[in-house]
């Protein structure tokens, strides 16, 4: 028996290699930036925009503010196309058919992110600055690529919230005269509120924290946009931009950013945590 | 005015079904446009050829080999401590708080940005631990990244082996670790794969973890000390410089392709597996 206990030990072991991983991040990237945090002071560096590391200044607002401006923009897009396409496929479309949709749509996520930056690159950025005008690297391109990049994350939990629902929901709302969509507005998505919620934050993290797409077709340029058509830099592009030259300083403020980045997606993730858990 | 409900269901399916062409639109354009620019490029030289003049002229060979290595480790790391805590999950505790914990970490990990998965390796594998820009760093990196994804799918595959497979090995006498080598976890295999599989596509399309842990080295690495380019990061330099174009599609068919059939296969597997049981 002492074998069986051993390998109870050992699995154990094996199982807190998720949580172990997720501190030894928190550590280090905290280890990294607070140092620059503490240099130059947190009020300084979240809320000054002046950022040159080769003059030791190192404002973070613009990209925050980027940050924010891109993913709201991916969220306009994102959520009621993502939302559409779940109604449809779990109130609407024939069993055969969503059997055939589903898994084509979940294939999305499966492209790789810098296929997405690459096709806004050769064919969104183009016919932003012919159509719109300006640069056509800009926030809103940013946002449109984000928008679809969140799709198949919110299409897939807001289905899997839509498919709790129980049928006899459905049947009594039905049975009362009222017509399908009646019923989806005001009986199953309220019902499926919770689930929809978490897909929407989920949505929002994935947004936010994704890098390589926004660099290739946002921009970059280094200040706090004032129209949907300037460029930005968000906290991730800033981070992979000069990560590979940065020393010192430089590199300390680098995992600062990365601090403000993991203390947003944290508070994204605890939200929708308890927003599962509460149901 | 009162619009009649069945007007108004109209308009919102209408509506509703188009959101739902124009996203199935959207993939089928990214397909489309990537295989035919793409394939063409795809010849055995290409395939098996290195690249020349900082991928300008030549293939992506030594880029399919580091592609090959990095996640092939990343994949031999995770792949025990993912299922080893699926098993633990499911087959060791009841829900206390420390299975709350497990699962926490996971999901929070989860959700973590692979940019801050790149900051992590960056610091711990590559400075503090002297790997420097590796295949070994990248592939840690990657390990951490997909581990989320093999504990959630294999998880799920081990609870969808029928109780009874348990209580008949419990009655034969079985202890609880021979009843999961000797039966759950056969019975499970297909979908623990499953969860395997979606790792690879996850790490063939992974570029910013790598860009600084495994680095952008064009040489075919030899050692897990070498630093390595795989195909996406190749991908990304091609086309963010402008390198060359033709190669740029290229290689993002070869990665499309390879990432689409690799996810139908687990998706397919894991439908299959799913069925047996319910």
């Amino acid at each position: 028996m002492n074998r069986e206990k051993f390998i109870e030990r050992l699995l154990l072991v094996l199982a807190l290699s998720s949580i172990t991983s997720l501190l030894l991040i928190t550590i280090f990237i905290f280890l990294e930036g607070l140092p620059l945090i503490w240099h130059t002071g947190l009020t300084n560096f979240l809320f000054s925009d002046h950022w040159a590391p080769t003059r030791g200044r190192f404002g973070i607002l613009a990209m925050i503010i980027s940050s924010l401006l891109v993913t709201l923009g991916a969220m306009v897009l994102g959520v009621p196309l993502g939302l559409g396409c779940a109604i449809v496929l779990a109130e609407f479309a024939p069993r055969r058919l969503k059997l055939i949709l589903k898994p084509t749509l979940e294939l999305l996520a499966g492209i790789p992110s810098v296929v997405y930056g690459f096709l806004g690159v050769v064919w969104l950025v183009p016919l932003i600055r012919d159509y719109l005008g300006g640069p056509g690297l800009s926030l809103l391109t940013g946002a449109l690529i984000l928008g679809i990049m969140i799709l198949p994350m919110i299409i897939g939990i807001s289905i899997d919230a839509l498919d709790a629902v129980p049928e006899s929901y459905r049947q009594g709302s039905i049975a009362l005269g009222a017509t399908q969509w009646q019923t989806v507005a005001r009986v199953v998505l309220p019902a499926a509120r919770s689930g929809i919620i978490t897909a929407i934050i989920l949505g929002m993290g994935r947004a936010i924290g994704e890098t390589m797409a926004v660099i290739m077709v946002a921009g970059n340029a280094l200040k706090i946009p004032t129209s949907i058509l300037d460029p930005v830099r968000t906290l991730t592009s800033n981070i992979a931009l000069e990560l590979g030259y940065a020393s010192g300083r430089h590199r300390e403020a680098l995992f600062a950013t990365g601090i403000v980045l993991f203390v947003i997606i944290m508070i994204l993730n605890f939200s929708a945590t308890l927003i599962t858990r509460r149901k | 005015m009162r619009v009649d409900p069945r007007v108004t269901q109209f308009l919102v399916k209408s509506l509703l079904w188009s959101m739902t062409a124009f996203t199935l639109a959207i993939l089928l354009f990214i397909i489309i446009n990537i295989s035919v620019e793409g394939l063409p490029q795809v010849t055995a030289t290409f395939l098996f050829q290195p690249p020349h003049d900082m991928g300008r002229a030549g293939g992506i060979f030594s880029t399919i080999v580091a592609t090959a290595y990095i996640t092939f480790l990343a994949i031999l790391i995770a792949s025990p401590l993912g299922v080893g805590t699926a098993i633990y999950l499911t087959e060791y505790t009841r829900e206390s708080w420390i299975t709350r914990v497990i699962r926490f970490g996971s999901e929070c990990l989860a959700g973590v940005p692979s940019i801050i998965l790149g900051l992590f390796g960056f610091v711990l594998f590559v400075m503090k631990l002297g790997f420097g820009w590796s295949i070994l760093s990248g592939g840690l990196s990657l390990a951490i990244m997909v581990l989320p994804t093999i504990i959630r799918t294999s998880e799920e595959a081990i609870k969808a082996v029928p109780q009874e497979f348990r209580l008949v090995c419990c009655s034969l006498g079985l202890s609880p670790w021979q009843t999961i080598t000797r039966v759950v976890l056969p019975c499970a295999l297909p979908g623990i794969t499953t969860g395997i599989m979606l790792s690879v596509g996850r790490s063939l399309g992974e570029t910013a973890v790598l860009l600084f842990t495994a680095g952008a080295a064009l040489r075919t690495p030899t050692s897990l000390f070498d630093s390595g380019r795989t195909m996406a990061v190749h991908f990304y330099i091609l086309a963010r410089e402008g390198i060359s174009m033709p190669n740029a599609y290229g290689t993002a068919a070869v990665l499309v392709i390879s990432i689409l059939l690799i996810n139908l296969t687990a998706y397919t597997l894991m439908q299959r597996f799913l069925r047996r049981y319910s």
